[in-house]
């Protein structure tokens, strides 16, 4: 570990490392702004879906299968195709990004409100629920831990994954490991690296706050039982 | 899209998909080996768990170019011994909480069962326990495969070997057919060996067969 830091440390501490188009900053928030982006457009499509398919039972195989599908996607012949297709730009990573995130959320959605106790369910019918409510009121809160879950190992993969932007001339901080690797700098290449796994530690730590406010207490007592 | 590349290369990709498929299942095989014991160790011992996952998690979060360059450059060289390591162990983050999951989904009762007809510890785990939690497993050893199938292909373009090579020869030398061809076979495969992994579970697991027979 000790090695690892005198091999690491005097790329940390160069001032190149921190200012400028090359610097950790910038790659750094050009990473959170593709993060960020494709989750938030996976997220469009897949949680309705999911919503959907867990509530009315309806089409849940179709959504299971696609999303098994979209798991085998090789995400840099992707991403390859793509680009010869309509050329170099932000669409391409992020058609990627969002295909790969869209499995773990429909599923964990789907799977989620699903799988809610179908006595709690009768009971909101029972009290004079409409099928909205019930979804929006019951069922949600209650799968809030499982879509919470989906959601951070979409987040998860998407920050691991972004990294093959580079790949195709963009940026991020698979410029530092791709260009790293083309000069052979394997200093950059293990910087980029360890920013990358602190991002994933700090999306971790993020979706530990949401649960805590985003899961109501009813639930949680629960799940502790 | 130009189709005339394929024709003439119908070896390369042979040899492509073979290769691939020992680099992606051979870190399936190898993740399997290690997160039994590991999954048994987190059962047993419950305090074990939360460093077991939370390293396992966190390896799972290091981006895979990154891993196999490190393979390559520092440990094993240019071979394929450096892409089948890094996937082993992206599978344990799926592999080790199914395992767990399995094993803790036998119902007590069972268990007890087993221990006054006079199982030990060992035999009420191979007899009973783990082919109960075969279908977790299972389910488990499916994402596991899939995921190890089409993170593979990122190992070709470190020169590793496997369907990646065509997407990094297609993207160099304007292929698209190449990169086509690279994405279907990759996802025929995650295909084949997903239907070939469904019907290993039900030769594991006769009983559940026999009592879907019985209700009916």
């Amino acid at each position: 570990m000790s090695g690892f830091l005198n091999f690491l440390l005097p790329w940390l501490t160069s001032p190149a490392q921190w200012s400028g188009q090359d610097g950790v900053p910038n790659r750094v928030s050009e990473h959170i702004f593709y993060t960020v982006l494709a989750l938030a457009v996976a997220m469009l499509l897949a949680l309705p879906a999911g919503m959907f398919t867990g509530h009315t039972g309806r089409g849940g195989f179709l959504a299971a299968s696609l999303a098994n599908f979209a798991r085998a996607l090789p995400t840099i012949g992707l991403l390859v195709i793509i680009v010869q297709g309509m050329g170099i730009g932000l669409v391409p990573p992020l058609i990627v990004l969002v295909a790969l995130a869209i499995p773990p959320i429909l599923i964990n959605t789907y799977e989620g409100i699903r799988s809610v106790d179908a006595e709690m369910k009768d009971a909101a019918r029972g009290v004079g629920m409409t099928g909205r409510q019930v979804l929006f009121r019951v069922e949600l809160p209650a799968a809030m831990p499982l879509i919470l879950l989906g959601l951070r190992t979409a987040a998860i993969q998407i920050v691991a994954t972004a990294t093959v932007a580079a790949y195709v001339g963009l940026g991020g901080l698979g410029r530092f490991i791709f260009d790293g690797l083309s000069r052979q700098d394997y200093q950059a290449l293990a910087g980029g690296t360890v920013f990358a796994v602190l991002l994933a530690l700090v999306v971790t730590l993020v979706f530990m706050l949401l649960r805590r406010l985003l899961v109501p207490r009813g639930v949680r007592l629960q799940e502790k039982a | 899209m130009e189709w005339q590349w394929l024709p003439g290369h119908l070896d390369d990709l042979a040899t492509a998909t073979a290769q691939h498929l020992q680099l992606a299942l051979l870190p399936v095989v190898l993740g399997l080996i290690i997160s039994l014991p590991l999954g048994i160790v987190s059962v047993r011992w419950r305090w074990t768990y939360p460093p077991i996952f939370g390293i396992a998690n966190l390896l799972y979060a290091i981006p895979s170019i990154a891993l196999f360059v490190f393979m390559s450059q520092y440990v094993t060289g240019l071979s394929v011994v450096s892409a089948i390591i890094p996937l082993a162990l992206f599978t344990l983050s799926v592999l080790v909480p199914n395992v767990v999951d399995g094993l803790k989904q036998v119902p007590d009762p069972v268990r007890q069962a087993a221990t006054a007809v006079g199982f030990g510890t060992l035999r009420r785990l191979m007899q009973v326990e783990l082919p109960i939690a075969v279908p977790v497993i299972v389910a488990g050893i499916r994402v596991a495969t899939v995921a190890s199938i089409s993170l593979g292909s990122v190992a070709g373009i470190m020169g590793l070997g496997g369907l990646g090579e065509l997407f990094q020869d297609g993207q160099q030398r304007d292929i698209p057919s190449e990169v086509f061809a690279g994405i279907v076979l990759t996802i025929l495969l995650a295909f084949v060996c997903d239907v070939i992994l469904v019907l290993v579970q039900r030769a594991l697991t006769p009983w559940s067969r026999a009592r879907k027979g019985a209700a009916a």
